[in-house]
């Protein structure tokens, strides 16, 4: 007890910069680097904007995770609900006052910049039920009093997002919060009941479905079916990443990108585009860089003393995770087009500072991995 | 203190208890996806390779250059031209309609083109050039090239396209090309599978015949386009080959000089080489221009072809069908003579009438001939020595025969357009009329009425196997100068021809008679008809040994004329022009040593000897000038060779 109060009480930035996982810093830079590579060559190799402005993002969002890093954990600990109520209100403030774009509200604009809260909601929630689950003991946790809020608190965001409507956001939210939760200590019986009666729903929830968001879920199931309408996105993918080949096609050589064949290149699909132009090896190194990523998160959250801080690294890394393979078996025709981004490599403001954000917090728990929270 | 800590520891288990779990979980997924890269990336690599390129790489075909067809002496009867087009870039113009209004003040450019443009502008992409106008005069182009900077979007292009002799007397025989239209598509596997854009096709006479020959092969430009089709770079560029050009037998002399005699007439002209069948001239009048179809023929010159009385777009040497009345009475004598059932001696007394089987059969010679025998009935033509010679003989013989020298069946295979014509008999009767023969049928048989239909080039193909002693000739109007061996062929072919007519022996050559005396005596009986006086086409006669030539009259009705019309004597002038008689004459020159046959068919002309004997004449007098000069003009080409 009196080593953890001198510990806590007596780091300095010194300590704290020391402290720091620079192997994971490292690895976000060159991530940000080949995005950065990646987004010039969706210009055609050109410096023009989608590669300045996410040369400019890359740059401050980066400075913001260092600096949230210094941030005590103890802070994020109180700000946390706080946090999570202020991304609920700018979903509010999205429903009211959103910007509209190709059919479907989902940015506010907070004058300095246009602002995906939905984004944002990933990190919040992790954090809102990070802090929840660290008071709540394992033993007391499938009390059904203990699920009343977490149900709640991914239920309201949710319902906002897929109002907007952003069903593939709304998604990874919710599997973002059921990460958590299960983390948490829920028994398993619950999950398997929820997923029967999620089962039993869906002939309801498909009947509810936007026309074009069933329209996804046939094309994913059989893309050749239109193969120049709504199977487009998913054949032309698939063309690219496949014709790239064990080496790729070389910088900057992408003949399905550079000739336009290839949709949302600068978004949900650069992996497509990476992957055509540095083939199955590059794939593969991006992939471990990103799977380092995730476990060097991990293994934060294993060297945190504090159950939030456990629970939130985890969760984060889950989180993190879970956008990555969803995005890539997306673009490989594993999962049906719901519009996820790759991060930090695609191109999205919110996107970037959510994971900023995310990975701020856990580099805060790494500085104070000994500490206690109460 | 203690007991919290051990809850939370407790809780931290559990938490990476089941982190642990879930981390196992990822590295599947991981392991997941870097399968299917696998199997996108490494397996199935060159599937998607291929399918990529494909997306990527996009051909176009390049129009050919078509082959040209030359006459007999290498004059071009149907040519490539350069011609001056406006094409368009749709999404460089500023503003369509100020676009077209301007264009309507420095080029032809009216309302209907404009509608049709738009029309078509609304199927495109806006990247992809459409022809405004794709033939301008020179002063239209220069005038457009010297306002360029006020029609934004407008390229000037100077193209290819077709271009025929422009007096129009090849218009028949060498048809024209067109755009493809569907139906062609349709009709033609070689044009589905040449399938260019733009491309011109042959729609009919040599130009659909020699068609697939003439287009070449296409080349190919193989460029980079984007998703939206646009061309980024040329990557590649094969060259096509141009198309055959092919030598015709014709002599563009002759038929522009054919041509002139046809003037305002509706009729026809072949003539033939007696031995190689080459076809020497052959024209349609009136004629039509042919460069009028190539861009598009317009409304007005369409609706003035089709209503003229005359019918010029019919190609009459071939697919006109005319009763051949007397120009068949040589045919009728020799068959009757190979048959046995005449003999040259026998006379039969022409009274101007005779009754048969209840009816009354007229000669064309009201008062009659008199005592006739065989030389002097085809000499003069007489009707009644036919009636009886025909009675004798028989319609089914007198098929055979007339089958044989060419009548009743196609002359050339090439054109789709020519007509087989019908040769009577019993049996062609109750096939295709359903009745049985009457006896009286086989008399106005024999003075070529009735049933019989013959092209004007069948008659042609007749004389000329009876001129050259009555050997089967294989007429054609495609010679190919390109190809060596074909032209040594074809004067080894002449030469043992020349020598089989003296030799008369050669297993190669089909004879057409039985008794050589019989041609013979059919021959001079035709020296007799021009040559002598009494003779139905001695007006027409040339008394220079050099142009002497033989021939038949012929005077075809195209209705049958009633008791009261021959009370009236009517003359022909007198009636309206459908129900004139048609005139042929059919004839081979020179006499001694005879080298062309000739046939002329005016439509409603009148009697043959009037009518077709004088027209005739001119064309076999030019013919035989220019024979010297075509037979230099094969040796010089044959020594080259």
């Amino acid at each position: 007890m009196q080593t953890e109060y001198f510990q806590k009480n007596n780091k300095t930035i010194i300590d704290k910069f020391f402290a720091l996982d620079f192997i994971l810093i490292f690895l976000v830079l060159i991530l940000g680097a080949i995005s950065l590579f990646a987004m010039y060559s969706t210009e055609k190799g050109n410096f023009n904007y989608y590669t300045q402005s996410h040369l400019y993002r890359f740059f401050i969002f980066f400075l913001i995770f260092i600096l949230f890093s210094f941030v005590k954990i103890q802070v994020w600990f109180k700000l946390s609900y706080i946090f999570y109520f202020i991304v609920i209100l700018l979903l509010i403030g999205v429903d009211f006052f959103g910007i509209t774009s190709s059919g479907s509200k989902r940015w506010v604009n907070l004058f300095f910049i246009n602002l995906q809260p939905s984004e944002i909601m990933k990190v919040s929630l992790i954090i809102f039920l990070a802090r929840y689950y660290n008071k709540i003991p394992s033993a007391e946790v499938n009390h059904i009093k203990f699920m009343i809020i977490p149900i709640f608190a991914i239920f309201i965001p949710v319902s906002f997002v897929v109002n907007q409507p952003d069903l593939g956001t709304a998604l990874l939210i919710v599997i973002t919060g059921l990460f958590v939760i299960w983390l948490a200590g829920i028994s398993m019986k619950y999950f398997i009941f929820s997923s029967i009666i999620v089962t039993c729903l869906m002939p309801v929830v498909i009947a509810f479905l936007k026309p074009y968001q069933k329209l996804r879920i046939l094309t994913f199931l059989n893309p050749e079916r239109d193969p120049l309408g709504a199977g487009y996105q998913i054949i032309q993918s698939k063309i690219a990443v496949g014709s790239g080949g064990l080496t790729g096609k070389g910088y900057l050589k992408g003949s399905q990108s550079y000739l336009d064949y290839l949709p949302e290149k600068h978004t949900d699909f650069i992996f497509t585009l990476f992957s055509e132009e540095f083939g199955f090896v590059g794939s593969i190194l991006l992939l471990s860089i990103y799977a380092l990523i995730i476990y060097r998160i991990t293994k934060i959250g294993t060297q945190s003393r504090s159950n939030f801080s456990k629970l939130f690294c985890y969760g984060f890394a889950s989180a993190f995770f879970i956008f990555v393979a969803v995005n890539m078996m997306m673009v490989l025709g594993l999962l049906p087009i719901v519009g996820s981004p790759l991060p930090i490599m695609s191109y999205g403001g919110s996107s970037m500072l959510s994971i900023m954000i995310g990975l701020g917090i856990v580099m805060s728990c790494k500085i104070s991995a000994n500490d206690e929270i109460s | 203190m203690s007991i919290n800590s051990k809850i939370f520891q407790n809780k931290s288990k559990i938490i990476n208890r089941r982190m642990f779990i879930l981390s196992t979980i990822k590295v599947v997924v991981f392991f997941g996806i870097i399968s299917r890269l696998f199997y996108l990336q490494i397996s199935e690599n060159i599937k998607y390779r291929s399918l990529s390129d494909k997306n990527r790489l996009r051909e176009w075909k390049i129009i050919p250059q078509r082959g040209i067809l030359e006459d007999y002496f290498g004059t071009k009867i149907a040519e490539n031209t350069q011609v001056y087009q406006l094409h368009m870039i749709p999404e460089d113009v500023p503003n369509l309609n100020e676009l077209f209004f301007k264009l309507s003040k420095i080029i032809n450019f009216n309302e209907e083109k404009k509608n049709y443009l738009i029309k078509r502008l609304k199927k495109r992409k806006p990247w992809q050039p459409i022809i405004i106008s794709d033939n301008l005069s020179w002063s239209e182009f220069s005038k457009v090239n010297l306002f360029l900077h006020e029609v934004q979007g407008i390229k000037p292009v100077v193209s290819v396209a077709r271009q025929y002799h422009n007096d129009g007397s090849n218009s028949h025989i060498v048809g024209y090309v067109s755009d493809t239209s569907a139906k062609d598509l349709k009709n033609s596997e070689f044009l589905r599978d040449i399938n260019i854009p733009g491309l011109k096709t042959g729609k009919n006479g040599l130009e659909k015949s020699l068609n697939k020959q003439m287009i070449g092969v296409p080349g190919l430009q193989r460029f980079e386009v984007n998703a939206y089709g646009k061309r980024i770079k040329e990557l590649d560029i094969v060259k096509g080959i141009a198309g055959k050009n092919f030598r015709t037998t014709l002599d563009q002399e002759v038929q522009k000089f054919t041509l002139t005699l046809l003037k305002d007439k509706s009729g026809a002209v072949c003539v033939m080489d007696i031995y190689t069948g080459d076809i020497v001239c052959m024209v349609s009048s009136p004629t039509y221009d042919a460069n009028k179809f190539v861009h598009g023929i317009s409304r007005d010159y369409w609706s003035s072809l089709i209503n003229d009385k005359f019918k010029p777009l019919i190609n009459k040497p071939m697919a006109g069908l005319y009763p051949p009345g007397s120009t068949i009475k040589p045919i009728v004598a020799l068959s009757a003579l190979e048959n046995d059932v005449v003999s040259t001696k026998l006379v039969v007394e022409c009274r101007g009438s005779v009754e048969r089987y209840g009816h009354t059969y007229h000669c064309w010679k009201e008062k009659g001939h008199g005592f006739m025998n065989l030389r002097n009935a085809i000499k003069q033509s007489c009707d009644i020595y036919f009636y009886e010679t025909a009675r004798r003989l028989g319609i089914d013989r007198m098929s055979i025969t007339a089958k044989n020298f060419g009548l009743g069946k196609k002359v050339l295979s090439s054109f789709n357009e020519e007509q087989i014509g019908v040769v009577p008999n019993t049996k062609w009767k109750l096939e295709n009329i359903g009745k049985s023969w009457y006896l009286g049928e086989t008399l106005i048989s024999g003075i070529g009425q009735g049933y019989f239909q013959s092209t004007p080039l069948q008659l042609c193909l007749m004389i000329s196997q009876l001129a050259n002693g009555g050997y089967e000739i294989k007429p054609r109007i495609v010679d190919d100068k390109y190809a060596l061996q074909a032209t040594i062929d074809t004067w080894r072919e002449e030469f043992s021809l020349r020598k089989i007519d003296i030799n008369l022996t050669s297993p190669n050559i089909k004879k057409l008679y039985r008794n050589k005396e019989n041609i013979k005596f059919v021959l001079d009986a035709l020296y007799g008809a021009t040559n002598e006086p009494m003779g139905t086409s001695y007006k027409s006669r040339f008394s220079k040994e050099k142009y002497m030539f033989a021939g038949k009259t012929g005077t075809s009705q195209v209705r049958t004329i009633t008791e009261e019309e021959r009370r009236l004597k009517l003359k022909n002038i007198d009636l309206p022009y459908e129900k004139r008689d048609h005139a042929l004459f059919t004839a081979f020159a020179p006499y001694k040593n005879p080298r062309y046959g000739i046939s002329v068919v005016i439509e409603h002309g009148g009697s043959g000897s009037s009518g077709a004997a004088p027209i005739a004449r001119k064309v076999i007098k030019k013919v035989l000038d220019r024979h010297q000069l075509r037979k230099k003009y094969q040796l010089d080409l044959f020594q080259e060779a």
